[in-house]
Formats: C-alpha cells, sequence, structure tokens
C-alpha cells in the first residue's frame, strides 16, 4: 500500500519509461539513409521495374514472342505483337506495351516466361510526369528506366 | 430530462472521419453526443471498396492470388495462406512438409509485423509517441525478412496454391533466428514503457468492456474475445499447416477491456516468437510444392477454410462451377465482423474512448470495406 503511494508519488512509473528512451539513445543506434544520394540496396528477389532482357552475346532480344505473359497478367496489361520471322520461320517479338501504372508487381508474368525475358528488376524509381509516361514500349523495356542521379 | 440547450437540443452529432488520424484509414463514425458523453454511433464503411469478391469472379485461380494480399494489406501473407489452403482443399492438394514449415514461419513473423503495427499505432493515438518508433524499427527487419524471401514488404505474393513458389534464401534460418533473439528483449522494452504507465494505465484499464457472452453475439474473434476470457484459437481448436506440431499457449484475459486485449496481443507476439524457433529448427527436405496442373480447374463444388489471422478468424469461401475462374468468392474478414461491436463497446463512453477502442479493435480498413 505505502510502497505503491511512494511510487505514485515519485513517478516510478514515469522514469522508468524515460529510462528505456535514453537507453535508446546510443549515436550508434540513429540511422538515417541519405536518399539519393545513397541509394538503398534492395534484396535479390526484389520485384521492381520490368525489363526485357537480350541475350548478352548476340544483342538480340530472348522474348520468343509466345504472348504468355500477356495471359499470365491478372491486369491484363501487358500487350504485345509478334511477327512471323520470313527466313527462321519463326516467331519473334514486334512491339511489347507494359503499363506500369496499373501493374502491382506480383511476379506473375516473370514466372510463366519460358524464356526469362522478362524480369522484374531491382528498379524502384518509377516516378514520371506524365500518365502516359507510365506506359512502357518496347524500347524502355530493353533499355530500362533512367532515373536522375545526384551528386552530393 | 436534461436541460435543454441551444436550439432545445441536448445532443450533438459529430462526424469523426472520413480521415481523421486515429480511424486507421478511411472510416467515418458518425458519433451522437451528450456534452462528452457517447449516445451512439454509426459507422459508414466502404471508402476502400474495391470489389476485391467480384474481381475474383473474373480471373483464374492463380491470377487472383495477389489480390488477397490487398485486403488486409498489414498481414498479407496470412490473407494469402488461407486463400491458398481454401484452393488446396477445393482441388484436394496438400502442400508439402516443407512449404508448411516455411508458411508457419512467415505467417507468425507477420503476426509479430501486424501485432507491431497495432501496439505503434495504439499507442499513438492514446499520446504515448515513442513506441510507434521502436515497433516500426523492429517491423522494419521482418519485412526485410520478407524482402528477401520473396521480393516485396507488404504485397508480398509468398504463397502459390500446392506450396511456395520461391526456395528458401541462403541463411534464411540465421536471419530468423537472429531476429527472434533479438525481439523478446524488445517486448520487454514496449511492457516498461506501458504496462505501468499512469496514463496508459488509466486511459485503457475498463474501457470498452465486451464480456465473452457479447463477443459471441457480435461473432467477434481473434484477441478481442481471449481477452474476455475464452480461450479460443483456430490454431489449436482446427489445426492447418501442421499447426498442431508446435508448442504454445493461447493467452487470455479476464476483463475484456482495452488494456486486457494490450496484454494478450504482447503475449501473443512472444508466443509467435516460440512458435518460429521450433519451426525454425526443423525445417523438412523435400520439394515446395505439390503437383499442381498448370490450368487450375477445381471439380464442381465449395470449400471454407478458416484461419486464425493477427485479428482474427479470416475465412475464404470459394464456389467452383468447374471452369478456370471461381463462381463466387467469399471472404469473412475479421476486421469487418469486429468492427460491428464498435456500437456496443462505445456507448455511455466518452468521446476520448472512441479513440482508444477503435485503436484496440485492430482494424485495417482494407479488409472491412473490400
Ligand atoms: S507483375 Fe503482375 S500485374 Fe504486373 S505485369 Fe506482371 S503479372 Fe501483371
Ligand atoms: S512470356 Fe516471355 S517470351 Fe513470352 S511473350 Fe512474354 S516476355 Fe516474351
Amino acid at each position: 500500500m505505502i510502497r505503491a503511494f511512494l511510487k505514485r508519488v515519485f513517478l516510478v512509473d514515469l522514469f522508468e519509461g524515460l529510462r528505456v528512451t535514453f537507453r535508446n539513445q546510443k549515436p550508434k543506434y540513429i540511422y538515417t539513409e541519405q536518399y539519393p544520394a545513397q541509394r538503398p540496396k534492395v534484396a535479390e528477389r526484389y520485384r521492381g521495374a520490368p525489363r526485357l532482357n537480350l541475350n548478352p552475346e548476340t544483342g538480340e532480344p530472348l522474348c520468343i514472342g509466345c504472348n504468355l505473359c500477356a495471359l499470365a497478367c491478372p491486369e491484363s496489361l501487358i500487350v504485345m505483337t509478334s511477327i512471323r520471322d520470313e527466313k527462321t520461320k519463326r516467331k519473334t517479338m514486334n512491339t511489347f506495351l507494359f503499363d506500369t501504372s496499373r501493374c502491382m508487381f506480383c511476379g506473375l508474368c516473370e514466372e510463366a516466361c519460358p524464356s526469362d525475358a522478362l524480369e522484374l528488376t531491382q528498379d524502384f524509381e518509377l516516378a514520371t510526369y506524365t500518365r502516359e509516361g507510365q506506359i512502357w514500349d518496347r524500347k524502355m523495356m530493353e533499355e530500362g528506366p533512367k532515373p536522375t542521379r545526384y551528386k552530393c | 430530462m436534461p436541460d435543454a440547450t441551444f436550439l432545445d437540443s441536448t445532443e450533438l452529432v459529430l462526424n469523426m472521419g472520413p480521415q481523421h488520424p486515429s480511424t486507421h484509414g478511411v472510416l467515418r463514425v458518425i458519433l451522437k453526443l451528450d456534452g462528452e458523453k457517447v449516445l451512439g454511433t454509426d459507422c459508414v464503411i466502404g471508402y476502400l471498396h474495391r470489389g476485391v469478391e467480384k474481381i475474383a469472379e473474373n480471373r483464374t485461380y492463380v491470377q487472383f492470388n495477389p489480390y488477397v494480399d490487398r485486403m488486409d494489406y498489414v498481414a498479407a501473407v496470412s490473407n494469402s495462406l488461407g486463400y491458398c489452403l481454401a484452393v488446396e482443399k477445393l482441388i484436394n492438394v496438400e502442400a508439402p512438409p516443407r512449404a508448411q514449415t516455411v508458411r508457419v514461419i512467415l505467417t507468425e513473423l507477420n503476426r509479430i509485423a501486424s501485432h507491431l503495427l497495432w501496439l505503434g499505432t495504439h499507442a499513438l493515438d492514446i499520446g504515448a509517441l515513442t513506441p510507434v518508433f521502436y515497433c516500426f524499427r523492429e517491423r522494419e527487419e521482418i519485412l526485410k525478412i520478407f524482402e528477401n524471401y520473396c521480393g516485396a514488404r507488404l504485397t508480398t505474393h509468398a504463397f502459390r496454391i500446392g506450396g511456395l513458389q520461391y526456395e528458401l534464401y541462403e541463411g534464411f534460418e540465421q536471419e530468423v533466428k537472429a531476429f527472434c533473439d533479438m525481439f523478446l528483449p524488445k517486448v520487454a522494452e514496449y511492457e516498461e514503457l506501458l504496462t505501468n504507465n499512469r496514463i496508459w494505465v488509466k486511459r485503457l484499464q475498463n474501457i470498452g468492456i465486451l464480456t465473452a457472452e457479447e463477443c459471441k453475439q457480435y461473432g467477434v474473434t481473434g484477441p478481442v474475445l481471449r481477452a474476455a476470457g475464452v480461450r479460443w484459437d483456430l490454431r489449436k481448436a482446427q489445426p492447418y499447416c501442421g499447426y498442431e506440431k508446435y508448442d504454445f499457449l493461447i493467452p487470455t484475459r479476464q476483463n475484456g477491456d482495452t488494456y486486457d486485449r494490450y496484454l494478450v496481443r504482447m503475449e501473443e507476439m512472444r508466443q509467435s516468437v516460440r512458435i518460429i524457433r521450433q519451426a525454425v529448427e526443423g525445417i523438412p527436405d523435400g520439394p515446395a510444392i505439390a503437383k499442381v496442373p498448370k490450368v487450375l480447374k477445381p471439380p464442381m463444388g465449395e470449400a471454407y477454410v478458416s484461419i486464425e489471422a493477427p485479428k482474427g478468424e479470416l475465412g475464404y469461401y470459394i464456389v467452383s462451377d468447374g471452369s478456370t475462374q471461381p463462381y463466387r468468392v467469399r471472404v469473412r474478414p475479421p476486421s469487418f465482423v469486429n468492427l460491428q461491436a464498435l456500437d456496443r463497446m462505445v456507448r455511455g463512453a466518452l468521446i476520448a474512448d472512441v479513440v482508444a477502442v477503435i485503436g484496440t479493435l485492430d482494424i485495417v480498413l482494407g479488409e472491412v470495406d473490400r
């Protein structure tokens, strides 16, 4: 009874809490990320900006124009056309439109791709000034986004 | 008969929300007040309605999987687990043991993440500014594990029908174990900050009491029910994913007030760590995903599976008409059902308690409105 009363008078409960806050004030606990000068390192499996990979040796697109990614996407946001190559008699991708504004980065398209052409990369800076800029064409998909790099 | 005041009216109708900082989303509560006393409430929901259940009818079973993450976005992994289990029941497939163990680890981590977010914002509503920083610091560690595992932090899309899409990454076990070791002292730290704090106790004790009987009438589940003294946890009552193998307790309290709900959730975090520790010790080898046909065509029929999500019973009812798309998907979201009890809990209380009670119900409006 008296103990409880004294505890109340001397604000023991409040000082206990303050002790925790002071314990956490060590400078080594402070962590600030200096974005955009310092970019966060995202995980290897991060699902970010889409990219159409090229064959590293020949520079030819890996995409075989099978349309499976477009079928797998729940949002149906991939629209691609293919043409038949007269020489090799194989289908090749002609145009590729990817609407990043509707994409939820679920990764189903990437999983459906049989030739590892479509990949969700570690780029995460997708903001554009216009709504139309969110719709990426084949060129953009092959080159990837080019966010401004700041020197600090 | 109370004294008539301005224009002969004694009641004041006040809008709280839709963008009130304490409503954790876009919820509008119409309060009928007599001075500071709440005479009644009326919840207006639907601001975040996206028609998830209708979307399901136009997607294949595999395609609908990422959408369930967007209902309770704080506990996306639990949502995914519930949906995958329901479809697995429909097509009569069971995930391999390896997948089940990993599922348990990830959902328990998600339970901790969800409770941490709840604790931080609930304390913030009451006026304790500090815990939210600490909670988010620890939650960050969990989100990092999610990001390393499946590439996304919040809307994870971690599980697939039949098992797991992603194999565990190098160092997963060590990271999870390190998190467990790091986390238990932190829970003690939160308790040190709050449990005995006089403001915290005064604001929470005997506020928003919901008895066991009333909980059952309203269909309230989860920590709210357990704080009223009912030992009901679907992980024990109808074990799924091999929960029967793990040794853990169901924390309960007797009074059913806001303070007890706080204590129950704190204890639940400790029990989750206990489950994770047991699970991570023995992740069996083997395939991560069962054999599931590429084009999923469940036989005609229906399935209902419910799991213990961080907020209560999360159920998925799926009707199949034999085609590639579900005929109907109905979600039983814990937040939606728990929110019903708000009126009962705040009637007769003061207006400041409404904030505390909304916080303690731990609702996520994405799930209430779907
Ligand atoms: S990540 Fe998902 S939503 Fe985005 S394009 Fe691929 S399948 Fe469609
Ligand atoms: S699935 Fe892959 S190969 Fe097929 S069209 Fe899409 S990107 Fe090209």
